[in-house]
């Protein structure tokens, strides 16, 4: 990306900062445990954890800190945060 | 057309040749002449602009950061606490590149409280990525914000200016002033052309965020445009000579230095007094001569150093301290003179208002010919 003038930005452009990059705790989701109850997709500050095809929910790891806000309150502690090697 | 013009009112009549579309200040002595003269001009319908009143000088700059976004020619004006209440908007003005005008009427900064001159206060906005000129007079002073305009506004440099000028001693003083016509000034400023502009159509956002991976190149750029903006003030500069027969092509200004021993470094009207000084000690058998430094930001470091190169000795004259270091000027002259052995002395002078006379000159030169400097000049010792 060449530097803009003035650091001008069209709207969007929040998506080229990649913030998975600041995770050192990664989630993992547990199949098994999920319920599908869609609180750690309303409770992500990220907005990242979205519904999959296959109606589960994962989160996008190109944007996950790994604020660990999901694994914290998943009711059935279906979420763990794992350290990752990088 | 000269006209005998109060100082303020000589800017403000400079300013409105510059057609600016939007003005906000706050007024603050001693600069308050200027905009209460602009804001009769806005009310007189002699001047086709919005004039933005706010409720300090950090609204005041906040507010043209909006109006030169939204790509308006814009204008403001300051001075001392007002200025250093703008200190987190003047980046962002320059970060964002926006090429506001704004004229300081130079003050001393609190506390003590001061409404008196000297110049700390744009000195210490040097690192703000303003352009900074300095006035020796009134004609310099209304002169320099056509210039800083056309400089500003150039796409290569995109970065704002201050015009400053030293409060009272040439705010309020009456002066005879080669005052302009708008077809003049029509003629060397072109309409403001925005780099961006701010379009609800087609949205953008302004100074954006920057992480560690682009904010130290985001700051290199910044540099460039304020070194690379000299060649654009020399152009500038020299073609208002052509046109209008003052020529301000050139940053520094030499009087009777080419064949001076001892070279006196000063900024603002103090030069004047300083030419005066030197004409009297030329009439003596004295050697000395001056450099005016009528750019400060960018700093003409080359400039200085050829100016300087065939002196003995080179006192500086500094209405500002960097407290716990030296005068800002002195700095910058020690380094463009890094490398060569010519002695630089610094003078701490006029703070505050304290005048500064012909006798103070003469005695300074009296000091550096004893290798006495790096002083605060004229201290009363019996109240320390």
């Amino acid at each position: 990306m060449s530097l803009a003038v003035g650091c001008r930005a069209r709207p969007g452009k929040s998506r080229d900062n990649k913030t998975g990059s600041w995770r050192v705790f990664k989630p993992s989701f547990n199949r098994e445990k999920c319920t599908q109850c869609g609180l750690c997709v309303t409770l992500c500050p990220e907005g990242c954890v979205h519904e999959t095809e296959e109606g589960f929910v994962a989160p996008d790891y190109t944007y996950c800190k790994g604020c660990g806000i999901c694994a914290e309150e998943c009711p059935g502690e279906a979420i763990e945060m794992k350290q990752e090697e990088k | 057309m000269m006209e005998i013009t109060e100082g303020s009112h000589a800017v403000a009549d400079a300013v409105r040749l510059c057609r600016p579309q939007v003005i906000s200040a706050y007024p603050i002595t001693p600069q308050t002449h200027i905009v209460e003269a602009l804001a009769e001009m806005v009310a007189n319908c002699q001047l086709d602009a919005e004039y933005i009143t706010v409720e300090n000088e950090l609204s005041a700059l906040s507010a043209c950061i909006g109006a030169s976004a939204a790509g308006s020619r814009t204008y403001s004006a300051t001075t001392s606490q007002g200025l250093a209440l703008m200190f987190e908007v003047c980046f962002n003005a320059a970060g964002m590149r926006l090429p506001i005008v704004m004229s300081i009427a130079n003050r001393a900064l609190g506390a003590p409280l001061s409404i008196w001159n000297d110049q700390q206060d744009s000195i210490s906005l040097r690192d703000s990525g303003w352009l900074q000129f300095y006035a020796e007079d009134n004609q310099e002073a209304t002169d320099l914000h056509y210039l800083a305009y056309r400089v500003a506004e150039d796409h290569s440099v995109l970065l704002p200016a201050f015009v400053c000028f030293d409060g009272f001693i040439l705010s309020h003083t009456y002066e005879p002033i080669d005052m302009l016509s708008q077809e003049d000034i029509d003629k060397f400023l072109p309409k403001f052309t925005p780099y961006e502009r701010l379009d609800a159509a087609d949205p953008i956002s302004f100074g954006m965020y920057a992480t560690p991976d682009y904010y130290l190149e985001f700051r290199y750029e910044m540099d460039r445009a304020l070194k690379g903006s000299k060649a654009i003030i020399q152009k500038a500069g020299k073609e208002f000579g052509q046109m209008f027969g003052r020529d301000y092509s050139a940053m520094v200004e030499g009087y009777r230095l080419e064949d001076a021993e001892t070279a006196i470094v000063a900024v603002g009207s103090i030069c004047g007094t300083t030419k005066d000084a030197i004409d009297e000690m030329r009439d003596e058998g004295k050697k000395v001569g001056l450099l005016k430094i009528r750019v400060f930001r960018p700093f003409p470091t080359e400039d200085v150093a050829k100016a300087l190169a065939h002196v003995k000795r080179v006192a500086v004259l500094d209405k500002n301290i960097s407290l716990g270091a030296k005068g800002a000027v002195a700095l910058e002259v020690k380094d463009a003179l890094y490398g060569s052995s010519i002695p630089v002395k610094d003078y701490i002078i006029g703070l505050g208002g304290r005048d500064v006379r012909k006798k103070d000159i003469k005695a300074i030169v009296a000091l550096i010919e004893k290798g006495e400097g790096d002083m605060f000049y004229g201290l009363r010792r019996e109240v320390l």
